[in-house]
């Protein structure tokens, strides 16, 4: 039959198709209005309390007198440089998660060999661990009087501890599931058919990781590295216990808030973590931007 | 440790909470996967090295450390009056809290998934700030707004409230990123079936919505525990250490670190691990529940 | 009447889903709301079982106002495409739902789920959960949770939609003949003629918000009010600008008065059945035949035929001004 032939109809042969009718999602499932405006004062309220109103007064604070703290606090030496420490630390921390991250999860996804399973719990568990039990954990491996592999190392000239590589092994270490957490779930959502095209097509393993594998793992990766980033950028507790805390040498920026609040420089403590936060808040923001928006 | 049962449900789903991949939590079908090449080989061993060193190395020493002075030392640290005051109060605030977030974050995730007005996409921002916020900037944050100079009088600096907010400020996304994924994906025709059959809209949510929700809220609830019992950063400002009244955990292993005394910092550091790998046992068999229904 | 709609409009947003329908729906019968998808027969149903509310206008059950009752006050049992199965509940805890809400005693709540379960045939699947079940089962799982509360109507969404063909076929006889059985108040959605030909003791026509034509299938299949409702029933074709059905054409090899004429431009057989194509004028018109009355007519593609509609057969539109045949070359008695 010709589609002449025969008048155009709504195809009433075909299958049903699973969508809802149009625009009938938004007036489903509300409760009653006095309901939902309580639930949402409650929400609303909980977490302007607990998270928005506090957030807001660090920027109050520092801003009380203008730019002066700011000023302040970018013309200590020590605070510069130890800025200059954190950035340096978090961008090699993620540049290590970065090919740690989407390796394993390749190999994890596609791959299968003994011990995948305990790997890939395995993985998750620093998350779980307390930022104090990774520096302990770190100083018993790394020290140099009783350590594992410290007291080779430094028979060898290496210094992990109280040094750069320390402090940037325990930033690594906290924020090592990040990037796996994101990648993970879309490899395995996007399966292997399209990987399995074009290898069919003539494009080497190579080849295809470029042009197919990675564009579609690009957002995953994204989000993978800003959080990275914001974890490393605000560890703490771990970095604390490795860095050793030389004022200008192994400080990083959280341990010089905690430092000059202490030291009762509240101006500089306030001003640098309003720094860390405005980073912190922008990742978060961006993140949420650019998040495509599946399910929404 | 039982770890040896665990699959790719704990990496694909349990998920921090810290934020959902994008899309949706439900597991889809195993692609087709080969075994290991040359080079993923070689990738897989580098890969394991490295994480050997950082990871599994560092934290088996400090079991073995722990075990190294016997069961009796390790009893005798546990059972320090400090040290157990400690222990007791991390665990506490951190069970309060928990409830605190499974109610709350339930809540917060039922309005971000079923209510719409203006600004909610803002409260999807400040979800997530507890997060990437710096848990150092953390205690600052909530001293400036319940500290000494609180602009509203209330002060809970150095007491046990403050150990309490500034738990319940770092753990407010989890069970919020856990629920929300399942919540919209819950089948809204099972509510509507329910309602026409003559349940009230609280016996739906009770018999119907809750009992989907349970694994997920469980999931959260797990991990906001486990975050909550290993917190630090964010209560050396706030709680003012004060030994027996707002010292916990954390700061009692940094104590016997900076004592030198590193055997009783692992006994309590490993009494910590061993509840942290409690709760992802718990985490997975939750998440297993929850892909079993489908 | 059992269900009166009075002049309900409904409108999302924009989107205009009903457009001041009135309908009455019997008791006791069989009704089907037949249409294309998103022409507002769902939304009917819906605004019926109380899960969505009119904008305007007014729905009685068995007399009394329901227009701005919830859901749970109207004692209807609603079928969905999907199942909308309590997944975390035993079959048999699906089924007792209803019953259990509204405090029955034990024994009876027992009693009726097994003698629903025997119904729709699931009793060895009692202590399953839904998930253990296939598709067409648990519909039916869902068709007995809803019997349950014995409603006044039962109300079903496309419920054979998300089948395959096969189990959708079985499940359209076997829900006829448990009508029959129970007798209970039926609407039925659904975009499947067939479906609807076949179940329905009378047929709504939905289309684009507003009511097309009501009938018994008869009704609507013989005389159709309009080139929708004739178009939406089965396969159609159009003969000097008129709409017909392909299989009510008469062909020939000579002219035998009053028919157009034109030639073969394509034959297909599928079967039993004979679909030919002619090119008449500027119209392709298709022919349907059995295969003996074909070879009897002695043509191929390329010959001329002339065509005309059967005795009586229903058809829409106005032959008036279309002459008997187009540019075609001389004929050619074939």
């Amino acid at each position: 039959m010709t589609d002449a032939a025969v008048l155009d109809r709504d195809e009433p042969f075909s299958a049903p198709s699973p969508t809802p009718e149009l625009g009938r999602r938004p007036s489903r499932n509300r409760s009653p209005r006095a309901v939902r405006y309580v639930f949402r004062f409650l929400v609303v309220g909980y977490l302007f309390m607990v998270v928005a109103w506090p957030v807001s007064l660090v920027a109050k604070q520092t801003f009380a007198h203008g730019l002066s703290s700011i000023r302040t606090a970018l013309d200590d030496r020590l605070v510069t440089s130890a800025l200059r420490l954190t950035a340096y630390v978090s961008v090699v921390a993620v540049i290590i998660n970065l090919v740690f991250g989407v390796g394993m999860s390749l190999i994890l996804v596609r791959r299968r060999f003994p011990g995948r399973r305990i790997l890939s719990a395995l993985i998750d568990l620093p998350l779980s661990v307390s930022p104090v039990v990774v520096g302990l954990a770190l100083v018993l491996t790394y020290n140099r009087r009783d350590g594992f592999f410290g007291k080779t190392l430094e028979a060898h000239g290496y210094k992990i501890l109280f040094a750069n590589p320390g402090i940037i092994m325990a930033t690594v270490f906290v924020s090592l599931p990040l990037m796996i957490r994101e990648i993970v779930p879309v490899l395995e959502e996007i399966g292997t058919d399209q990987e399995q095209a074009a290898r069919s097509l003539g494009a080497s393993p190579m080849q295809t990781f470029r042009r197919i594998t990675l564009p579609s793992i690009k957002w995953a990766v994204v989000y993978g590295v800003v959080l990275s980033l914001a974890r490393a950028l605000g560890e703490f507790g771990a970095v604390k216990i490795v860095a050793g805390n030389v004022a200008g040498k192994t400080q990083t920026a959280t341990l010089i808030v905690e430092q000059t609040y202490q030291d009762f420089h509240q101006d500089t403590a306030y001003a640098t973590s309003f720094m860390l936060a405005f980073v912190a808040v922008a990742c978060i923001v961006v993140v949420t931007i650019i998040r495509p928006k599946e399910h929404v | 440790m039982t770890v040896a049962s665990f699959d790719d449900a704990t990496t694909t789903t349990s998920a921090l909470a810290s934020r959902p991949a994008g899309g949706s939590s439900r597991k889809r079908r195993a692609p087709r996967t080969g075994a290991l090449t040359l080079g993923s080989g070689l990738g897989l061993g580098v890969g394991m090295i490295w994480f050997s060193l950082l990871v599994l190395i560092p934290l088996t020493a400090v079991v073995v450390k722990a075990q190294a002075g016997g069961w009796d030392a390790y009893w005798k640290t546990i059972t320090n009056p400090q040290t157990w005051a400690a222990i007791k109060l991390t665990v506490e605030q951190s069970l309060i809290v928990t409830l605190v977030n499974v109610v709350m974050g339930t809540l917060i995730a039922w309005v971000l998934v079923r209510d719409d007005f203006f600004g909610k996409r803002a409260l999807e921002v400040v979800i997530d700030v507890p997060f990437a916020l710096p848990t150092i900037v953390a205690g600052l944050v909530l001293l400036s707004l319940y500290g000494p100079r609180s602009p509203i009088g209330i002060n809970v600096a150095n007491t046990q409230k403050a150990v309490f907010l500034a738990l319940a400020f770092v753990t407010v996304p989890f069970v919020v990123r856990t629920v929300q994924p399942v919540l919209e994906q819950l089948d809204l025709e099972a509510e509507e079936a329910a309602l026409s059959l003559g349940a009230s809209k609280f016996t739906t949510f009770r018999r119907i919505v809750l009992p989907s929700l349970a694994p997920a809220i469980g999931a959260g609830a797990a991990l906001s525990f486990a975050r909550a019992i290993s917190e630090y950063g964010s209560l050396v400002l706030l709680s003012g250490n004060l030994a027996l009244r707002t010292e916990v955990t954390s700061v009692r292993i940094l104590t016997y670190i900076e004592n030198g005394n590193t055997a009783s910092a692992s006994a309590v550091a490993s009494t910590l691990l061993l509840i942290s790998l409690a709760v992802i046992v718990l985490v997975d068999i939750a998440q297993r529940r929850i892909a079993r229904r489908d | 009447m059992s269900i009166e709609v009075r002049n309900v409009n409904k409108r999302f947003g924009d989107f205009v889903a009903l457009d001041n329908v009135s309908v009455n729906i019997p008791t006791g019968q069989l009704t089907a709301l037949l249409g294309p998808s998103g022409g507002g027969k769902s939304t009917l149903l819906r605004i019926i079982a109380g899960l969505e509310f009119a904008d305007t206008g007014l729905v009685e059950i068995e007399g009394q106002d329901v227009t701005h009752l919830p859901p749970q006050k109207r004692n209807v049992g609603f079928v969905f495409q999907h199942y909308a199965a309590f997944k975390h509940m035993s079959v048999a805890r699906n089924i007792a739902f209803g019953i259990e809400i509204r405090k029955r005693p034990k024994a009876e709540v027992k009693a009726r789920v097994a003698e629903l379960l025997a119904l729709v045939h699931l009793t060895q699947f009692a202590d399953r959960l839904p998930g253990q079940l296939s598709g067409g089962q648990r519909q039916r799982m869902a068709l007995a949770r809803a019997l349950a509360v014995e409603p006044t109507v039962l109300l079903l969404d496309e419920p054979f939609g998300a089948l395959d063909s096969k189990v959708r076929k079985e499940l359209r006889d076997w829900l006829r003949r448990l009508h029959d059985e129970v007798s209970v108040t039926t609407v039925l959605v659904t975009h499947d003629q067939d479906e609807a030909l076949e179940v329905a003791d009378d047929i709504v026509v939905i289309n684009d918000g507003r009511i097309e034509q009501i009938g018994t299938p008869d009704q609507l299949y013989d005389a159709p009010a309009n080139e929708f409702v004739m178009g939406f029933l089965g396969p159609v074709t159009r003969l000097r600008g008129q709409l017909v059905r392909p299989h009510d054409l008469e062909m020939f090899a000579a002219d035998p008065g009053g028919a157009a004429f034109g030639q073969i431009t394509r034959v297909n057989r599928v079967g039993f059945e004979v679909r030919v194509e002619l090119t008449v004028g500027d119209e392709v018109v298709l022919v349907t035949m059995t295969r003996t009355h074909y070879h009897a007519l002695g043509l191929d593609v390329g010959a001329t035929a002339w065509v005309r509609a059967a005795a009586g057969a229903p058809t829409v539109g106005n032959p008036a001004s279309h002459p008997l045949t187009g540019p075609v070359s001389e004929p050619v008695p074939g």
